[in-house]
């Protein structure tokens, strides 16, 4: 790692600054609780985060606060790292040969790169969703629900009840409780989604990231996944990267916006509440953006 | 939203359904002018031949007939569809007659290996060894149990070597990968060139005469596990290829390692291609006869114990009567072959059944929109295999997961 890395001190003073400032939004951390404490499991933190595939530099030095409870969406035209980023939070990042990275991200706390840290701990912990439907082609529908603990060798305590849960979260049960045996690619493309959502939720994920989970969706599959992430958001954090800007302002609590200049790496231009970055964007750039202005 | 929508009673109530029709691309006419311009190709041809020309036999004459169909029923198209549709049916008629004529001589080899073989199937075929057998004895004395036995043993434990050694390589060549997999691959490819006999030369002076272990089914399986190592190896490797990353980077994403998303995603979704690969190796194996002259050398009595004395098998007992002056042992021979081909038959089926996908996609047409089972269903690799892998499916396999955006 090439930049300085911060030791868990400044952290604690670093976590000060942007508490203060979105103090304002209702499901933020109560300004009486030192910033140090963790008060919900799931507040994931980048900290300088640079990321390159072999010398191309794709990200400068990113800060971003993914609050425990909130959801958060990235945006921003195609080719401005929002992907990279997203999967930087995961450690899917270096399953691509050349991708190297410098930063932070601290999940409650600890930096999941880390030397002591997993990186298969770590993505059990933090569930993706991918832009294409992904169900496994030679598993049932409730085989891919429960595939999660299957890969990880761990066994479901109350199989059917977790099935249920699971399938229900996402919105998919009374769609499929009487199918449970059928292939898992058989479903249309919106359920195929939701049965993916259901697989990333019964693992108990802490933090659920979704790459552009709507983008091969029809309008009222678009809607499901909305009310689906509406609902869990609530006990799970969750960070969407989304192109279409009237679902950020839907589903998100915050925001923030990436973008690449020609030839140079991506970075965030702004970030903050949705309703005022929306509403009254600070960066002339990201008023032409949310506005349809360019992007 | 779905309370507004219909019931099926209530589409029943729209009576009954009108008589379902399948869309058709030939026509009556279209029939007509095919079977039309085959008459003419016939008449013509026959009397070019018999009435104008002096030359005659059945081969020229159907291949002068098929031209001359070919030229006619073109013409016939332009004149009644114009001059793409005369060149689309020629294209067609041409691609059709391929695969008509591949596929007779096909059923000419069977056949044929089925006629001469049916003589010689016999109740002493299956129980009967060739101990004591003389040239004069009839067929239904002796048989070829000693052969059966030894090609089962042998292909047997040639699967037992090659395949788990075969899909290992697979996986390590396409799920690790690194710097050794390109020397490994290139291995592969040589080794997959590397003519029979001198798989069989290789065990033989390495292992029986090096070691003295004398000539055994085994160093034969083991020969044949040579030849049959890199069909399996190179055919289970593209199958892997086609299995898509997006599986494997949702089960990674949720926390599994490598290992059981290979046991548990990979391997399960390639499951029939595998199988696929696995036939294709015995293919390569089950026929070879040069390599068991070296090592199992053969014999006219039943060995039972693989491991120790030389030991018989089909093609080694087919060429060995086949070359006979003895029309009984010939027509044994011809029998060996007829057994041979339904071992493969059945060992097929077998693999083919245990291979058997877990969903055969009913909704494979609807779903094939959404995901990438369309790429599943062409899992079989039998047509990757003949110049391998296309760049373009390489270069979709390769590419980064999210090339969009980098």
């Amino acid at each position: 790692m090439s930049s300085p890395t911060l030791d868990p001190t400044d952290i604690t003073v670093d976590h000060d600054g942007p508490d203060l400032e979105v103090a304002s939004t209702p499901m933020s951390t109560p300004m009486s609780v030192p910033a140090s404490v963790i008060v919900r499991p799931g507040s994931l933190k980048a900290e300088r985060v640079s990321a390159w595939f072999g010398t191309n530099k794709v990200l400068h030095q990113v800060d971003l606060d993914m609050r425990a409870g909130e959801v958060t969406a990235l945006i921003g035209p195609s080719g401005c790292g929002k992907s990279t980023f997203i999967r930087i939070l995961n450690r899917m990042h270096e399953l691509v040969p050349t991708a190297k990275l410098s930063g932070q991200v601290l999940l409650d706390g600890v930096d999941i790169y880390g030397d002591d840290q997993s990186a298969t701990k770590t993505r059990s912990r933090i569930g993706m969703v991918f832009q294409k439907p992904n169900p496994f082609p030679a598993m049932s529908i409730a085989d891919n629900v429960l595939s999660g603990l299957k890969l990880t060798g761990r066994k479901p305590e109350n199989r059917d009840e977790l099935l249920q849960v699971s399938l229900e979260r996402a919105g998919l049960w009374n769609e499929v409780r009487n199918r449970l045996k059928d292939a898992g690619g058989a479903l249309s493309g919106g359920q195929q989604q939701r049965l993916c959502i259901a697989r990333a939720l019964a693992v108990s994920p802490e933090l659920l990231l979704m790459d552009e989970p709507c983008s091969a969706l029809d309008p009222t599959s678009t809607r499901r996944i909305e009310e689906t992430i509406a609902e869990i958001a609530h006990d799970v954090t969750v960070v969407i990267v989304t192109h279409n800007m009237q679902q950020a302002q839907r589903v998100s609590n915050r925001c923030a916006f990436f973008l690449a200049a020609e030839g140079t790496p991506g970075h965030i231009v702004e970030a903050g509440d949705t309703k005022q970055m929306f509403n009254d964007p600070v960066d002339p750039r990201t008023a032409d953006y949310v506005k349809g202005r360019f992007g | 939203m779905s309370n507004t929508s219909p019931t099926i009673e209530q589409f029943a109530a729209d009576g009954p359904d009108d008589e379902p029709r399948t869309p058709r691309t030939m026509l009556p006419e279209d029939w007509g002018m095919m079977v039309g311009s085959g008459l003419a190709a016939v008449a013509l041809t026959w009397v070019v031949f018999y009435r104008l020309l002096p030359i005659e036999g059945p081969v020229g004459f159907w291949i002068v007939t098929w031209v001359t169909f070919v030229l006619i029923y073109r013409q016939v198209v332009r004149s009644a569809h114009g001059r793409l549709a005369g060149t689309d049916r020629v294209v067609a008629v041409a691609l059709s007659s391929a695969a008509a004529g591949l596929f007779s001589v096909l059923i000419i080899i069977i056949g044929y290996v089925v006629v001469k073989g049916l003589p010689g199937i016999t109740p002493a075929f299956f129980t009967q060894t060739l101990e004591k057998v003389g040239p004069l004895d009839p067929e239904t004395k002796g048989g070829a149990l000693h052969a059966i036995v030894g090609t089962l043993q042998q292909l047997g434990l040639t699967v037992l070597i090659a395949v788990p050694l075969g899909i290992t390589t697979a996986v390590f060549l396409n799920e690790v990968g690194g710097r050794w997999a390109r020397p490994v691959r290139t291995l592969v490819d040589a080794m997959s060139g590397v003519p029979s006999i001198v798989a069989g030369l290789f065990i033989y002076s390495a292992l029986i005469l090096t070691f003295g272990w004398g000539f055994s089914g085994f160093a034969a399986s083991l020969s044949l596990a040579v030849l049959m190592l890199p069909t399996v190896t190179r055919t289970c490797e593209v199958v892997l290829r086609l299995v898509p990353n997006g599986l494997r980077e949702a089960a990674l994403a949720l926390g599994a390692p490598r290992w059981r998303v290979v046991l548990q995603v990979v391997l399960p979704t390639a499951r029939s291609g595998v199988s696929t690969s696995v036939i294709l190796g015995m293919a390569r194996a089950v026929g070879e006869t040069a390599p068991l002259i070296l090592t199992a050398l053969g014999s006219s009595i039943l060995n039972a114990n693989p491991l120790s004395g030389p030991q018989s098998s089909l093609p080694l007992y087919i060429w060995q009567l086949i070359r006979s002056s003895d029309g009984g042992q010939v027509r044994r021979a011809w029998a060996g072959s007829l057994a041979l081909l339904v071992i493969v038959l059945v060992l097929f089926s077998l693999a083919r059944s245990i291979g058997r996908p877990r969903f055969s996609n009913i909704n494979a047409g609807y779903a094939n929109r959404n995901t990438d089972d369309g790429e599943l269903a062409r899992l079989d690799p039998a047509f990757d295999l003949i110049e391998g892998p296309s760049d373009r499916t390489l270069d979709r396999l390769d590419a980064h997961p999210n090339e969009d955006d980098p």
